[in-house]
C-alpha cells in the first residue's frame, strides 16, 4: 500500500470527527429531546409506582423484560460475530468489525437498564450487588435473577476491552493527526502507543485472548437471559430449548441490527469505498444460516409442546397459534422466515437493499418473539380463573421508543468521536486490493505492514 | 416439637360467600386499590374464592375454589428472589421480608398459583377505613410483593400466649382470619406435625388432593373434593 491510500484512509474515516453539518445537531437534538421524554417517563413512573405502567396481576412482566431481553439479544451482533470473523481469519471483516463491536456496548448498556426500569423500587438495584454489610443482605444465588447480574457485568466488561483493545493504534492516529483539545484527549486514550514491534505484538496476543474468551461469555450471557424463563414452572417458560433457542436468535437480531447499522453508516457518512456489497452479502449469508437455525428452533418448539399436549402448555399454545396473539405470532414467523428466507437465499435479491429490507423485518420481528414469549405465558398460568390481557400503556411504549433513540444517539455520537471503521485494521488488510484475499496473503501483508518504520 | 402449619379446605362446605376475603383484606391491612384500578387488575386478595361453571344451561354446576397461598414445601417463588426476600420459615412457611423485596416480581410469575401480588401503589385507606388498621400487621410500600402469611401474627401470639401460660398449643386455639371467619368451616388450620390435628386427619382423607399436584410444589394445603 502506498502513502496516497494510506493518506485517502486517513482523511476518508476522520472526516466525519472533522466535520460537522448542521444535519448532525439536528440529529442529535431531535433523539436527545427523545430520550430525555423517555427520562421523564421512567421518573413519572417511579413517583407514581408501576401502576402508571400496564403491567397487572397476574402479567407482571412485559414490555419491560422484553426490551431486556431484546437488546441483550442485539448485543451479540458485536462481540459475537466479530471475535468468530476474527478468530476464523475472515479477511473481509475488518471494516465491520468495529461497527459491531459498538452495537454490543451500547446495546448491552440499554438492556442492563431495562431489569432497574422494571423494579417496583429501583433505587435497591444495588442489593444485588454482593457488598458486604452490617444488615447481612446477600444475594441469592440460587437466583437466575442473581447470575444476569454477574453475566451481565462480566460481558459488559469484557465487551468494552474487546471494543476498545483495536482503538489504540486508532487513538494514537488521531493524537497525531488533530490538534488542540482533541490532541489532549486523544492522546490519553492512546495510551502511549507507538506502534513498536513489542507493543503490536502485544495488542495482537491481547485480541486473541479476548476474542477467544468473549465467545463462551456472550453465549452463556444469553443463555442465562434464557434462564430467567425457564427455571420457572409457567407454562411453555420450562423448556430445554430455550438456552439454544435465545442464543440463535439473539445472533439473529445482533447480525440484522448490523447490516442496518452499516447500511445507515454507508450512505450518512459516505463510506460507499470501505463498506462494499461484499460485506453485505456476506453477512446476508450468515442472516440466511440464522434465519433457518431460528426458524428450526421455533418448530421444534412448537412441536414438542404440541405432542406433550400437556393442558397448561395448550392453553398457552393455542393462545399464540389461534388465539388473541395469533397476528402477533405469524407477523413475528412472517418477519423472520418467510420474508427474509427468500431475499436471503436468491443470489440476485442478496443485495444492499435486499439484505436491509430482510433485516429491518427481523428486528422487529425478534421484538415480537420476545413479547410473545415473555407475556402470553403469563396471561394464560395454570389456573384459569387468573387469566389475563395485557394492554402497554404510554409509558411503556415512550420509554421502549426512547431506548431505540438512546441507541441512535449513542451510535451518532461514537461515530463522531472515533471512526467507525477501524482503519488501521484497514490498512494491515491492505485495503484498496482486489478482494478476496487469502488468510495467508492477509497475514504476510500484516506482517509487512507492521514492521514498517 | 416444631410445628408445620397446614390448611384443608372443604369443597363440599364452600359455600363461596367470600367471608373469608374479607376478614383477610381486614385482618392484613391489604391495600385498596378501588374500582378503577381493580378494574385494571391491581387489586390485591391473599385469599380469592375462584368460581368454576361446568355444564350448559339449564344443566349448570358451579364450583367455588379458595386460593391463598399453598404455603409450598418446595416453592417455586423461594430460589428466584435474588435478595432472599422470599424464603423458607423453620415452620414451613413461606415468608416474604417486605425490606428486603425490590420488585421483580419474579417469585409471583413463578408460582403456579398466583397468589403473590404486587403493590401498584401506596397503601390509603379513607376515613374511616383508616381506623382498622391492624397493628400486628406491618402495612407495605409501594412496589414490593406481598402474599398469604397463614396469619403469621396471629400464629406468633398464640405461640407466646401458651408460653406464657406454660402450656402445650392447642389444636384449633389458633386460627387464621380466614379459618375463623368461614362459616360452614369449610377451612380447617392447625399443625400437620400433631397427628392428632383437626387439620392432619382432614389431610389424609380420600377425598384430599393438592392443587396443581403434578407440579411438584408439595403444598401443604389439601382440597377436600367435592363428592356430590
Amino acid at each position: 500500500m502506498d502513502l496516497k491510500t494510506e493518506q485517502k484512509i486517513n482523511a476518508d474515516l476522520l472526516r466525519p470527527l472533522r466535520q460537522t453539518s448542521i444535519g448532525f445537531y439536528a440529529l442529535v437534538g431531535f433523539l436527545g429531546t427523545i430520550v430525555l421524554a423517555g427520562a421523564g417517563a421512567w421518573f413519572y413512573q417511579m413517583w407514581n409506582g408501576l401502576a402508571v405502567a400496564g403491567i397487572k396481576f397476574p402479567i407482571y412482566w412485559a414490555f419491560y423484560i422484553t426490551n431486556f431481553v431484546f437488546w441483550i439479544g442485539i448485543s451479540h451482533a458485536g462481540t459475537l460475530i466479530s471475535a468468530i470473523l476474527r478468530l476464523v481469519n475472515a479477511t473481509w471483516r475488518r471494516p465491520v468489525t468495529r461497527c459491531a463491536e459498538v452495537i454490543t456496548v451500547f446495546s448491552l448498556m440499554i438492556g442492563a437498564m431495562f431489569p432497574i426500569i422494571h423494579l417496583g423500587r429501583p433505587w435497591l438495584a444495588w442489593y444485588l450487588i454482593p457488598i458486604p454489610n452490617e444488615r447481612g443482605l446477600w444475594p441469592n444465588l440460587r437466583s437466575p435473577l442473581a447470575w444476569d447480574f454477574f453475566a451481565i457485568s462480566t460481558y459488559l466488561t469484557g465487551s468494552m476491552l474487546f471494543l476498545l483493545l483495536p482503538m489504540i493504534p486508532d487513538f494514537a492516529l488521531m493524537r497525531d493527526q488533530m490538534t488542540g483539545w482533541r490532541r489532549r484527549v486523544y492522546s490519553a486514550l492512546a495510551l502511549g502507543w507507538q506502534g513498536t514491534t513489542k507493543q503490536w505484538h502485544r495488542l495482537e496476543a491481547a485480541m486473541q485472548v479476548m476474542a477467544i474468551a468473549i465467545v463462551p461469555v456472550a453465549i452463556s450471557v444469553h443463555t442465562i437471559v434464557s434462564f430467567d424463563f425457564s427455571m420457572s414452572p409457567v407454562p411453555m417458560w420450562h423448556s430445554t430449548v430455550f438456552g439454544p433457542y435465545f442464543v440463535a436468535g439473539a445472533i439473529f437480531s445482533g447480525i440484522a441490527a448490523l447490516i442496518v447499522a452499516m447500511a445507515i453508516l454507508r450512505k450518512a457518512l459516505h463510506l460507499e469505498e470501505y463498506l462494499h456489497p461484499v460485506h453485505f452479502q456476506n453477512l446476508g449469508k450468515l442472516l440466511l444460516l440464522m434465519s433457518l437455525l431460528w426458524g428450526y428452533f421455533t418448530f421444534v418448539e412448537r412441536l414438542t409442546t404440541w405432542y406433550g399436549n400437556e393442558p397448561a402448555e395448550m392453553a398457552v399454545f393455542w393462545e399464540t397459534q389461534t388465539g388473541s396473539y395469533a397476528p402477533l405470532f405469524w407477523t413475528m414467523v412472517f418477519c423472520n422466515f418467510l420474508l427474509p428466507f427468500p431475499i436471503l437465499a436468491i443470489k440476485k435479491l442478496r443485495t444492499i437493499t435486499g439484505c436491509v429490507i430482510a433485516s429491518s423485518t427481523i428486528v422487529v420481528g425478534m421484538w415480537l418473539e420476545r413479547f410473545l414469549i415473555v407475556v402470553p405465558s403469563l396471561a394464560t398460568k395454570h389456573l384459569p380463573y387468573t387469566w389475563s390481557s395485557y394492554r402497554p400503556q404510554p409509558v411503556e411504549i415512550m420509554i421502549t421508543i426512547a431506548t431505540f433513540a438512546g441507541m441512535v444517539l449513542l451510535y451518532t455520537l461514537f461515530s463522531k468521536a472515533v471512526p467507525i471503521i477501524s482503519i488501521w485494521e484497514l490498512k494491515v488488510g491492505g485495503h484498496g486490493r482486489a478482494l478476496p484475499m487469502t488468510a495467508e496473503e492477509d497475514e504476510k501483508q500484516g506482517a509487512l505492514w507492521r514492521v514498517r518504520p | 416439637m416444631t410445628h408445620r402449619w397446614g390448611m384443608t379446605v372443604d369443597l363440599d362446605r364452600c359455600t363461596g360467600c367470600e367471608a373469608c376475603v374479607t376478614a383477610c383484606k381486614t385482618e392484613n391491612n391489604i391495600r385498596i386499590a378501588g374500582p378503577e384500578q381493580a378494574a385494571r387488575g391491581r387489586s390485591i386478595a391473599w385469599i380469592r374464592v375462584e368460581r368454576y361453571f361446568e355444564g350448559e344451561f339449564p344443566d349448570v354446576r358451579v364450583k367455588f375454589r379458595p386460593v391463598m397461598c399453598q404455603q409450598c414445601d418446595a416453592a417455586p417463588c423461594e430460589p428466584v428472589c435474588p435478595t432472599y426476600a422470599s424464603h423458607h420459615t423453620e415452620e414451613g412457611l413461606n415468608a416474604q421480608v417486605y425490606n428486603r423485596c425490590i420488585g421483580t416480581r419474579y417469585c409471583a410469575n413463578a408460582c403456579p398459583y398466583n397468589v403473590r401480588f404486587f403493590n401498584f401503589g401506596n397503601p390509603v385507606w379513607d376515613r374511616p377505613l383508616d381506623l382498622h388498621i391492624n397493628p400486628d400487621v406491618s402495612v407495605r410500600e409501594v412496589g414490593v410483593v406481598e402474599k398469604c402469611t397463614f396469619c403469621v401474627q396471629r400464629i406468633n401470639a398464640g405461640k407466646e400466649l401458651a408460653k406464657s401460660e406454660k402450656r402445650e398449643l392447642r389444636d384449633g386455639e389458633i386460627q387464621p382470619a380466614c379459618v375463623q371467619s368461614c362459616p360452614t368451616s369449610a377451612l380447617v388450620f392447625g399443625d400437620l406435625n400433631d397427628p392428632e390435628s383437626a387439620v392432619s386427619r382432614l389431610s389424609k382423607s380420600s377425598r384430599g388432593t393438592k392443587l396443581l399436584e403434578d407440579l411438584g410444589t408439595q403444598p401443604k394445603v389439601t382440597y377436600l373434593q367435592k363428592q356430590t
